[in-house]
């Protein structure tokens, strides 16, 4: 009995160190290449910007959730020569066809939208997955509040595509992109 | 579990009966080469189904998917095999597992930190190589039984098998279900040639393409080990 003890603790401990020291290797290289993504998404939705985009963000609490807990947002501003070019930030839709969408979007300091990226979605590969498409996503640049019922899915009355055979996919990026927007508004004034 | 005890003692007999020596070429290569074919994990074998399934909706999904299991596969049964007489019977079950999950761990955090795109690709699917069945098949069946040179050629076989079984059913689904190989055009390459553009088979990348494929390629597996049983 003390035999099954002794070796199986001293296994536990050795792999455990093992782990602890690979963990510490990779710390860095794995922060790193998380920081690296969301540059270079920031990169694709703001125009040209020369700052350092991961000090001149800043997380604002955007309301309560179901159980009263802070939500929180961070707003990254890209700036060209001091100036601010626009914000970039990330919205989820819920209403996916498989889960959560998680979407980038970048807004000119005059709520007018600059671009969107997926950052991560599991929406049905040949139907629901062509959100991904520049073509379709290039739709939303230039789009604002000011649009009003236009920014929605040609189904709903609006000026987006939808897929033929797939309009949950598009309806839930189109209408997160909107609720984007009216926090950034609410936010930051701005945007009529 | 039960059937890859069977088959590896099936195995056993068949092999030619060796000398003293711990080094023995012909054992070792035997070891190797049975998970290609005899013993292909997921023809013969049919172990590991949850991982091919799922993450074979390209090639290069397969082919990373089919490394990262086979790493695992060869250093959880060197580790095995070299603890084999230190862990008593009753626990061996625990201490295996620990082993695995160790070195299936240890793979996500290198993947994570080395290889992003492919970590990002193959998701939840890497953690998940702590249950698939072939890795404690492996070490419950053969590296807690054989030394280390033998546990390491079987974990490559195994492996590689494996992989080469991904690759053939990401490829499938890949070409047929979006109409690239690895990225590149194949069948939408094809068809612009002749002007047209290529309509996908979207239901290969989807999970019933992954039976439909795997179900072919276990059948044409069987029809070619029926021909070579004929010949003999």
């Amino acid at each position: 009995m003390g035999r099954l003890i002794i070796v199986l603790t001293a296994i536990c401990l050795v792999a455990t160190i093992a782990l602890a020291r690979v963990y510490d290797i990779t710390k860095g290289p794995i922060a790193e290449q998380e920081r690296l993504r969301t540059v270079s998404a920031i990169k694709a939705v703001l125009p040209a910007f020369n700052n350092d985009i991961d000090k001149d963000a800043k997380e604002v609490v955007v309301g309560k959730d179901k159980r009263d807990r802070d939500i929180r947002m961070k707003f990254y501003t890209g700036k060209r020569d001091e100036s601010p070019v626009g914000m970039a930030f990330q919205v989820i839709a819920p209403d996916g066809y498989a889960g959560d969408i998680s979407i980038l979007m970048g807004v000119t300091p005059e709520g007018e939208i600059t671009g969107i990226e997926i950052i991560s979605q599991r929406e049905t590969p040949g139907l629901g997955n062509k959100i991904l498409q520049e073509g379709w996503r290039g739709e939303f640049k230039g789009r604002s509040l000011e649009d009003g019922p236009k920014l929605a899915v040609k189904k709903d009355g609006g000026e987006i595509d939808q897929f033929s055979g797939a309009t949950i996919s598009p309806r839930a990026v189109t209408n997160a992109v909107k609720r984007g927007l009216e926090i950034y508004r609410k936010e930051f004034n701005h945007g009529g | 579990m039960a059937d890859s005890n069977v088959a590896s003692s099936e195995i056993a007999e068949l092999e030619p009966v060796s000398g003293a020596s711990w080094l023995n070429l012909r054992e070792v290569s035997g070891d190797l080469v049975r998970g290609l074919w005899e013993e292909i994990p997921l023809f013969r074998l049919v172990l590991g189904m949850c991982p091919t399934l799922a993450v074979t909706t390209s090639a290069v999904n397969g082919v990373g998917m089919g490394i990262a299991t086979a790493f695992v596969l060869v250093s959880s049964n060197i580790m095995i095999s070299l603890l084999r007489k230190i862990i008593p019977d009753m626990i061996r079950i625990p201490a295996f597992i620990i082993v695995i999950a160790s070195f299936v761990t240890i793979t996500d955090l290198m993947m994570a930190a080395f290889t992003p795109e492919l970590h990002h690709a193959l998701g939840i699917f890497i953690p998940l190589i702590v249950v698939n069945c072939i890795v404690l098949a492996r070490a419950e069946a053969f590296a807690s039984k054989n030394g280390p040179l033998r546990s390491t050629a079987d974990g490559l076989g195994m492996g590689l098998g494996f992989t080469i079984v991904l690759i053939l059913l990401g490829s499938l689904r890949e070409v047929l279900g979006n109409g690239t190989w690895f990225g590149m055009p194949a069948l939408t390459g094809i068809m612009e040639l002749f002007n047209y553009e290529y309509q996908p088979m979207i239901v290969m990348v989807l999970p019933p393409g992954a039976f439909i494929g795997l179900g072919l390629f276990v059948a044409l597996a069987n029809k070619i080990e029926e021909r070579r049983k004929g010949k003999k």
